[in-house]
């Protein structure tokens, strides 16, 4: 059982089922047959990502399920995956809000440049590439797959979105392919350094992490990772292309963007840039939390003057990812434990919103708020979800995102009281971007371009009561993720050779501690 | 338990929950199931049976509630601190957090309101919301805005309590935009949970302050470590918890929000905005009596937003015509009146939660009896098109008439027992905090006397068509019973009881130090009171009162009914240079930062063609970009390995 290889299947099962789905014969738009085939294939993964969930064993060797296989002998390069807590935590995101995603975007590949079975071709494609990008422990291969990611959501962007969705597609692939670029000197840059050791050429992250890299390299190096990262993530001041792409893409095709995709860049951060180049993370950390806390207030005093549901949405992303940013560089076990958390719980939230809606401006035909008003009138549950959904993304204790926000402040409440101070601002501005967009839309007298507005249907809250109950269900009882990532959390500050904080007067710890 | 010499606070050292005290964690449960029942089937599905289960919900918790208080009653004084840790709820890294409940003598009393008070006005709502179509989900918030309440005096750390914080400030949200179709509540439930967010940066900030110094965040752990802490800290931590109280309580500067909270059905408002929830303040500072204890400065900043807190609330009560609005301004007033007792330490924290238990009972009555009027008066707010109204609804009027002499402290009623002692200890400490207690107790004597003959006496000033008519038993017996506690409240300190009782939890009461015999206080207090209502009789009960609010009055009336300028200043200070800042940074960021990169951009777009190409072929131009790319790793990498 332990030899059998469950990652490779769960990177290899989407992909062939995005080849089946566009091998399809291309019927009438509308037609049920790859839709379903997409659902299928999404859900067998889930199945043999939760399979790898459950069986991870939280005490065991950090990395487990690992496959290695020689792939480039020239340049080191391996076929190397495996997960940690980081990357299983990431990979179960993926897993559940793929089938989500697919159900929820059922009539949204109709109308589109392209045929239902591309749009959906696409979505398994990424899906598959994304669970490759979160599972790999060799640096040439996540490279590769990083590269490969922008294909997808490219031709899903470009082929099925609004207006300007050429401007927008055009616009993310710059951006990435300039992050890509400056990635790509310091994944050459890494041949170079671990060509010059006794034992030649190695892109495995495990070997490379012993590579003692002079500061000067190790700091080059570590500013293409980061930079690229940081556009992926993204963060203030090269965030722009994210509120274009979800203006005018689909909201699914948002969803996988902000909530999958986007978590390469913070996730690259732990996995590359803190565990390879921990002296450059040390020496980067002032001037990349001071970006971070701008992200924070920056995105989301601009959500507060928005106009449009989506390009909203994609600057509380922006602000939200300034959190998870602060969190991984106060290099303390709670702000990255926040973060890591914050990652998952940012993608539910960010899903549910982003979907609730899309079925509202998908209903009205409008994406601008001031032509809603008086909605939950007529649509109490659609009202009753976006409300949920929204106050999980102003991080209402109770509710998963609370958790995740509250040890991200506290890591840098600890690390320097003065970040936090700032960035506590971020919930005050939150209740206001969330709170106006609710009252704007949902509250007041039913305007007459929305009265005839249906409330949601069964597939519709199908697709998004499973994040529903996990925002609820994480807000209360985060367990099962906080055991997962802690180990993780220890080995990376070991890695980057950090300690938490000492208390000044620490309590006697009676009726604390728990029972480990 | 130990007293510990000296000033320092009891320390907080529960034992384990056994016995009937398992059932703690089902006082919260009931109401939460309750909640979620109600609030997934949907309004129509329960729209049959969601006011008896929601009411059913908050009477079993009060049941337990009165076994657990009797049972610990029955305990030995030393042990009576009840812990029982629910689950796990935070581990993360270094930090822990558990689902941990504390029942001790501060929140067994907080357990016995919150119940007690919440049932009756739940009961109270079945006939007053009858005709509303979305009665059901009226329960289902009423419910989770007790299960919340409960989480926030039963947490046994700050996570927890924060928990409970903020789930009661969501309750109040979506109670005071429960008509959310009128935009005037839709607005007036998102200022009131802006404004809180703002105090819960207090709150946020201070639970990390906590962790930082101490490494914890319960009651225990803090209480046991905080002698050795520094002052400094502990100002900071007293400060920041102000600010998180003065949100929560509708303390200057964070007032702004109550008046406005009036939008929400009277229910609410007696319950989550007079009875119980802006009373949380006061809970915070009393309950974290361990960093108070510690400093000064933060305990007379407490005492300084008391003070003028409870003048000011006090000042708007006089100048509103809106029943409710009169009411919120008491209240506001009073939570002062609270706070600042919480601010004097040990010789006033039993005196405040005193005060807290009297008023939720006064307060309730009234605003129920407002509730009942505003029935009888087609749901009119107006107390100019009131009048004469003691013999239309003459229970309403008999019951208000208990509260009001409760409130403005006539004895032997409830609020005299606890306004005194308030007084008393202000003077105690300082003459001037002193002084503006006695004023306000004379001011409230004035607004609730206006309130009372606008209201019942006089001559009718109705609207056409209205007949008043009395509530039905569902509405008027829940005010019977308020009316009784108001009446009868004061017994709470017969023998000393509540005092000795919070004891353990607050620390003993010292020594009173009063230039003169208490007795002569209390006769000055009362002649003060005396005044204030023979103020109002010469200047509204001996006049024909206008239907509409004269126009030509002086600069403090217009005052009053601005609220004091609170909005005013709001608005210009920081809502509109907000808008402005908002406005620009979005403008930068289409034309700043953006511009600079479109500028980039086309750059690109100048190596590759015209634009028009690139988008309408961009199929073959990504493949392009792309095979240009591998081709550029194929060919670094092949001269690195050459080189």
């Amino acid at each position: 059982m332990s030899s059998f290889p469950w990652l490779t299947v769960a990177i290899l099962l989407p992909i062939v089922g995005a080849a089946v789905v566009a091998l399809l014969p291309k019927r009438e738009p509308g037609a049920a047959l790859p839709k379903q085939v997409a659902l299928g294939f999404s859900l067998v993964t889930f199945v043999v990502v939760a399979i790898v969930g459950l069986s991870f064993d939280v005490g065991g060797p950090r990395y487990q399920f690992t496959e290695t296989h020689e792939w480039i002998r020239a340049f080191g390069a391996f076929y190397a995956v495996g997960v940690d807590g980081i990357g299983l935590v990431l990979l179960l995101l993926t897993a559940v809000l793929s089938p989500v995603v697919i159900l929820a975007s059922w009539h949204d590949g109709d109308g589109g440049r392209w045929s239902v079975n591309a749009f959906f071709a696409w979505m398994l494609a990424l899906e598959g590439l994304a669970i490759g990008v979160f599972a790999a422990l060799d640096v040439f291969l996540f490279y590769v797959l990083f590269e490969a990611t922008l294909i997808p959501i490219y031709f899903l962007i470009g082929g099925f979105g609004g207006p300007r969705r050429s401007y927008a597609a055009v616009k993310f692939l710059l951006f990435s392919l300039l992050g890509g670029l400056l990635m790509l000197a310091s994944v050459v840059g890494l041949y170079v350094q671990s060509a010059k050791t006794p034992s030649g050429p190695t892109y495995l992250l495990t070997e490379l992490s012993k590579i003692d890299i002079s500061t000067d390299v190790g700091r080059w190096l570590f500013l293409g990772f980061f930079i690229a990262f940081a556009i992926k993530a993204p963060m203030v001041p090269v965030h722009t292309w994210l509120p274009d792409a979800a203006d005018e893409a689909s909201p699914g095709t948002s969803v996988l963007l902000v909530s999958i995709l986007d978590k390469i860049g913070t996730f690259g951060m732990i996995r590359f840039c803190l565990q390879l180049f921990p002296e450059a993370s040390k020496w980067a950390t002032p001037v990349v939390l001071v970006l971070a806390v701008i992200s924070v207030l920056y995105g989301a005093i601009a959500a507060i003057g928005q106009k449009s549901i989506p390009r909203l949405i994609a600057y509380t992303s922006v602000s939200h990812f300034g959190f998870i940013v602060l969190g991984i560089f106060v290099l303390n076990s709670y702000g990255q434990a926040g973060s890591m958390l914050y990652m998952f719980n940012h993608g539910l939230s960010t899903a549910a919103l982003f979907l609730v809606t899309g079925f509202l401006i998908s209903r009205r035909g409008s994406r601008f708020i001031p032509d809603f008003g008086g909605v939950e009138k007529v649509a109490p549950v659609l009202a009753g979800i976006f409300l949920v959904a929204g106050l999980s993304s102003l991080s209402l204790p109770g509710l998963s995102p609370f958790i995740s926000e509250f040890l991200v402040l506290l890591g840098t409440f600890t690390h320097n009281f003065w970040y936090a101070l700032f960035a506590v601002l971020g919930i005050v501005l939150a209740a206001l971007y969330i709170l106006l967009m609710y009252q704007r839309t949902m509250t007041g007298p039913t305007r007459p371009e929305v009265a005839g507005v249906k409330d949601l249907g069964l597939r519709e809250v199908s697709a998004l009561a499973p994040l529903l109950v996990l925002i609820v269900l994480l807000g209360f009882y985060p367990k099962p993720l906080t055991s997962i990532i802690n180990p993780a959390v220890a080995d990376t500050l070991q890695q980057v050779g950090v300690q938490d904080p000492k208390p000044a007067v620490p309590a006697s710890a009676s009726g604390e501690e728990n029972a480990q | 338990m130990s007293i510990p010499l000296a000033a320092s606070a009891p320390v907080i050292d529960p034992s384990p929950a056994s016995g009937v005290f398992n059932l703690l964690w089902v006082v919260i449960a009931l109401p939460a199931l309750g909640a979620a029942l109600i609030l997934l089937l949907g309004n129509r599905r329960t729209s049959g049976f969601a006011h008896l289960l929601g009411c059913a919900t908050v009477l079993g918790s009060f049941v337990i509630s009165l076994v657990l208080f009797v049972t610990l009653l029955g305990r030995d004084e030393s042990d009576r601190q009840v812990g029982q840790v629910v689950y796990n709820w935070v581990d993360a890294g270094s930090f822990h957090a558990p689902f941990g409940l504390l029942y001790d003598q501060l929140s067994a009393l907080f357990l016995l309101l919150i119940t007690g008070v919440g049932s009756l006005i739940h009961i109270y709502s079945v006939g007053y919301m009858e005709h509303d179509a979305r009665r059901a989900r009226f329960f289902g918030y009423l419910n989770l805005f007790v299960a919340a309440m409960l989480t926030l005096v039963l947490g046994d750390n700050y996570l927890v309590l924060f928990l409970g914080w903020e789930g009661v400030g969501l309750a109040s949200y979506l109670l005071i935009g429960f008509w959310q179709h009128k935009p005037s509540a839709a607005v007036a439930a998102k200022k009131a949970f802006v404004v809180n967010r703002v105090g819960d940066i207090g709150m946020a900030l201070g639970t990390m302050l906590f962790f930082a110094t101490f490494g914890t965040v319960s009651f225990a752990g803090i209480s046991a470590a905080a002698d050795r802490a520094d002052d400094l800290t502990m100002t900071f931590l007293g400060l920041l918890l102000l600010l998180a109280a003065c949100g929560k309580s509708a303390q200057v500067p964070l007032q702004s929000w109550l008046l406005d909270a009036m939008e929400g059905p009277t229910p609410v408002s007696a319950l989550i905005h007079a009875a119980t929830m802006v009373t949380a303040g006061v809970y915070l500072v009393v309950r974290s009596n361990f960093v108070f204890d510690h400093t000064e400065l933060a305990q007379t900043a407490v005492v300084v937003v008391g003070a003028v807190t409870l003048l000011w609330g006090a000042i708007i009560g006089c100048a509103k015509d809106d029943i409710k609005k009169a009411l919120a301004g008491s209240t506001m007033s009073q939570i002062g009146y609270m706070m600042l007792a919480a601010g004097l330490g040990p010789a006033g924290y039993a005196f405040a939660i005193f005060h807290l238990l009297t008023h939720g009972f006064f307060k309730a009555n009234l605003f129920l009896g407002a509730g009942s009027v505003m029935h009888a008066m087609d749901d009119d707010v107006d107390m100019r098109h009131y009048g004469a109204l003691s013999k239309a609804v003459p229970v309403t009027f008999l019951t208000f008439a208990i509260g009001y002499l409760a409130i403005i402290g006539i004895p032997p009623f409830a609020g005299f027992w606890s306004k005194d002692k308030i007084i008393e200890a202000a003077f105690g400490d300082n003459l001037v905090v002193g002084l503006a207690t006695l004023v306000g107790a004379g001011i409230t004597a004035f607004y609730m006397s206006r309130v009372m003959l606008m209201t019942y006496f006089g001559r009718k000033r109705w609207e056409e068509g209205v007949h008043p008519h009395e509530s039905p038993k569902v509405m008027t017996i829940p005010l019977m019973v308020l009316a009784a506690l108001s009446a009868l409240g004061g017994l709470l300190i017969f023998g000393d009881w509540i005092v000795d009782w919070l004891a353990p939890v607050v620390g003993p009461e010292p020594e009173l130090h009063l230039g003169v015999p208490t007795i002569v206080l209390t006769l000055v207090v009362l002649v003060v009171v005396l005044v204030g209502v023979a103020v109002a009789w010469l200047t509204v009960g001996r006049h024909e009162v206008p239907r509409t609010a004269p126009a030509k009055v002086s600069f403090a009336t217009r005052a009053a009914r601005a609220d004091l300028y609170g909005d005013a200043f709001n608005e210009g200070v920081l809502m509109r240079p907000g808008d402005r800042f908002v406005e620009g940074l979005v403008v930068f960021d289409d034309r700043g930062v953006d511009a600079f990169v479109d500028g980039t951009a086309s750059s690109f777009r100048g190596m590759s063609g015209t634009f028009r190409r690139l988008q309408t072929g961009y199929v073959r131009s990504y493949a392009l970009s792309l095979l240009g790319g591998a081709v550029l790793v194929v060919l670094a990498l092949l001269a690195v390995n050459i080189a």
